[in-house]
């Protein structure tokens, strides 16, 4: 059986710019209750990789550099 | 992963759940006896872990000398639950809810104080005054965490529990948990374990369709209830759902509790008021059901009519704490409290007794029917508990091991539990294609939503068993690429069982009772001759859902019969005579 690749928006994004993974930041991943954010191995950057939100914002309100920043997921909004 | 990379590990107590009642039993039982080593094992990261992730707004079960006596609140909820409450558990929690507020508030929880310094407590409830608003509450897991590290609790983050361990005399032993980065096992040896695994929240599917929009904290799937059955213990009033008035797709709290005492009300589509208490019960989520059903609806949250200075403190306590995404999402859609009511709905199902009476059997110690297992917080069978439940209930469990530690050695357990286990955890990754979580997870909720949405219809129930056994059969296709989905894959079998064991239980109650939560249509009444007690469902010896009657233990605190019915009379007079 093969699998679809079904794509959709994310709720949660994360401004490479003022991003610090590099330097070793894991905060917004270490937090987050459900798991879905990892680092994007093309950018080295923190992203939101499954789009499993309970919109609940540790991940915006711990991040040291105000990077992330939480949506409404769209079938909310 | 040919070969399976475990660990063991040994300890006097095991603590599975990181989010309220967890940590505290933790840190109680370290208090009790420094000399123990306890093992706090949680999915996701005790940080930010939990119902209460981002904090919480207030309290709504406070019972604070001055506001409330125990004996009145134990009244309270007996009356609120129609009777079916284990008197000496609620007991047990209202004595101990007073210390509990005055040691959160030495570890720096934040509660409103009046001028002087005293607790500002306010009244929702129908009868007595319980809600302390706490605007600044956002802080309560890091002085939880504060306090693991204090007390060297030892935490083990992003390990999920998947089965608990018995001893060959059935006693409890440990459990096993994934890894859900890497997929390593975890087997720790116990002598005791406190369950606080949050409710069972993924249950229904929430109208908007996204899998994650719930009430409760989506992590708080039903592992806890799942292991609990799995394990020989007698889970109690199943039936008595948890359904939830809450704001319309956003899916959270409209909060009423905090909005009531400043003026807010819940209102139909005329803007009128239709419930005398805004007080979460099975009766009033029944006249929330049928205004919603009658015309009048939809229901909203009524705050128009009140002064600027008061709707910004209503706006500063909802945004920060507890769902502070809240704001955004009426921004969004240009909700202003000042100007538009705010659309409600009605909550999908779930089992929670922080809510209702959903809940694995605690005695007044926290014990469960298995010996040396404890449960607490949301998961165990204290009804109404709430946040501050959680915490006293921890703190009952995390004592009473201690103590259970003292008198008892590290039970062994069978290596071929293990071996069995590991298989049945692993079977999905074995396969390369197949079913995927999220497709399993979204029908099996689809069906709880077309079938076991009360009002209870028999025919509906019948029809929901024969499918959830054809998608137990599906289980054999389950197909996950990496650890994560092997976690949602693990979850979605935690609701299957659920989803199970609320049709059981509800068909095994052959009355109504509880308002909305367990209306039977084919058994409309309230049978008390036959079925005033508790339900509690277990697996049998032949590993056989089953279900038995537990008498309801004499109250410590008499009901007069004149006010049994308190919670009966909700709807507002003038309404109430069309």
């Amino acid at each position: 059986m093969p699998f679809a690749n079904h794509p959709t928006s994310v709720p949660v994004t994360v401004d490479d710019e003022k991003c610090i993974a590099e330097k070793g930041c894991r905060v917004c991943i270490d937090v987050c209750p459900l798991d879905v954010l990892a680092i994007n191995p093309a950018s080295g950057k923190a992203h939101m990789k499954y789009d499993e939100c309970w919109y609940c914002m540790p991940c915006e309100v711990d991040c040291p550099t105000g990077a992330v920043k939480v949506e409404i997921p769209y079938l909310l909004r | 992963m040919s070969e399976i990379k475990t660990e063991i590990v040994e300890t006097d107590i095991l603590v599975i759940g990181g989010g309220t009642g967890g940590p505290m039993a933790a840190i109680k039982a370290k208090e009790k006896n420094p000399g123990l080593k306890v093992v706090l094992m949680e999915k996701a990261n005790v940080k930010r872990s939990g119902a209460v992730s981002m904090g919480m707004d207030g309290l709504n079960n406070a019972v604070i000398p001055g506001y409330a006596t125990p004996e009145q609140y134990v009244k309270e909820i007996t009356v609120a639950n129609d009777g079916i409450v284990h008197q000496k558990a609620v007991m047990a929690y209202a004595t101990g809810s007073y210390p509990m507020i005055q040691y959160l508030d030495s570890i720096g929880v934040k509660f409103e104080k009046d001028g002087s310094g005293e607790y500002n407590v306010r009244k929702v409830h129908h009868m007595g005054t319980y809600v302390l608003p706490m605007p600044e509450g956002h802080h309560v897991k890091k002085a939880l965490y504060r306090q693991l590290r204090k007390h060297q609790v030892l935490v083990t983050n992003r390990y999920m529990a998947t089965r608990l361990l018995n001893a060959p005399d059935g006693r409890i032993a440990g459990a096993m948990g994934v890894n859900t980065r890497t997929g390593e096992f975890l087997v720790v040896r116990a002598k005791s374990v406190i369950l606080a695994c949050g409710a069972a929240g993924r249950l229904g599917l929430p109208s908007s369709g996204y899998l994650f929009g719930t009430y409760e904290n989506p992590a708080n799937c039903g592992d806890g209830y799942a292991m609990a059955y799995h394990a020989g213990a007698g889970l109690a009033n199943l039936e008595c759902y948890q359904i939830n008035p809450l704001i319309k797709d956003y899916n959270g709290p409209a909060c009423a509790y905090v909005t009531g005492p400043f003026g807010g009300y819940t209102a139909n589509n005329k803007g009128e008021r239709f419930i005398e208490c805004d007080y979460w019960s099975g009766q009033m989520m029944k006249e929330f059901y049928s205004e919603l059903q009658s015309g009048n609806g939809p229901v909203f949250l009524n705050m128009t009519h009140l002064a600027e200075e008061t709707i910004s403190e209503i706006e500063t306590i909802l945004h920060s704490n507890e769902r502070p995404s809240r704001g955004r999402f009426h921004e969004n859609r240009g909700t202003n409290y000042r100007e538009k009511m705010v659309e409600m709905h009605i909550s999908e199902i779930g089992f929670c007794s922080g809510h209702s009476a959903s809940g694995v059997w605690v005695d007044e110690n926290a014990r469960t029917t298995v010996d040396g297992l404890y449960a607490a917080g949301d998961m165990a069978s204290v009804p109404h508990n709430y946040m501050l439940g959680a915490f006293v209930n921890g703190s009952i469990a995390g004592q009473d091991a201690a103590d259970y530690c003292a008198s008892t050695d590290l039970p062994a357990y069978d290596e071929a539990d293990v071996a069995r286990e590991q298989e049945r955890v692993l079977a999905p990754t074995r396969r390369d294609d197949g079913l995927t979580p999220h497709e399993m997870e979204f029908k099996t909720r689809r069906l709880v939503n077309d079938y076991l949405q009360p009002p209870k219809v028999t025919a509906k129930y019948k029809i929901a068993q024969a499918r959830f056994a054809e998608i137990r059969e599906d289980l054999n296709a389950l197909c996950v690429k990496d650890p994560h989905e092997l976690m949602r894959a693990l979850e979605l079998q935690s609701i299957l069982d659920c989803a199970d064991m609320a049709a059981a239980a509800s068909l095994y109650r052959t009355e109504s009772r509880w308002g909305l939560y367990h209306w039977r249509v084919d058994h409309p009444a309230t049978d008390n001759e036959n079925w005033f007690c508790h339900t509690l469902l277990y697996k049998d010896e032949m590993g056989r859902m089953a279900h038995k009657k537990r008498a309801v233990d004499p109250y410590v605190v008499d009901i007069p019969e004149e006010e049994m019915g308190a919670y009966h009379q909700l709807r507002t007079p003038a309404l109430a005579a069309e």
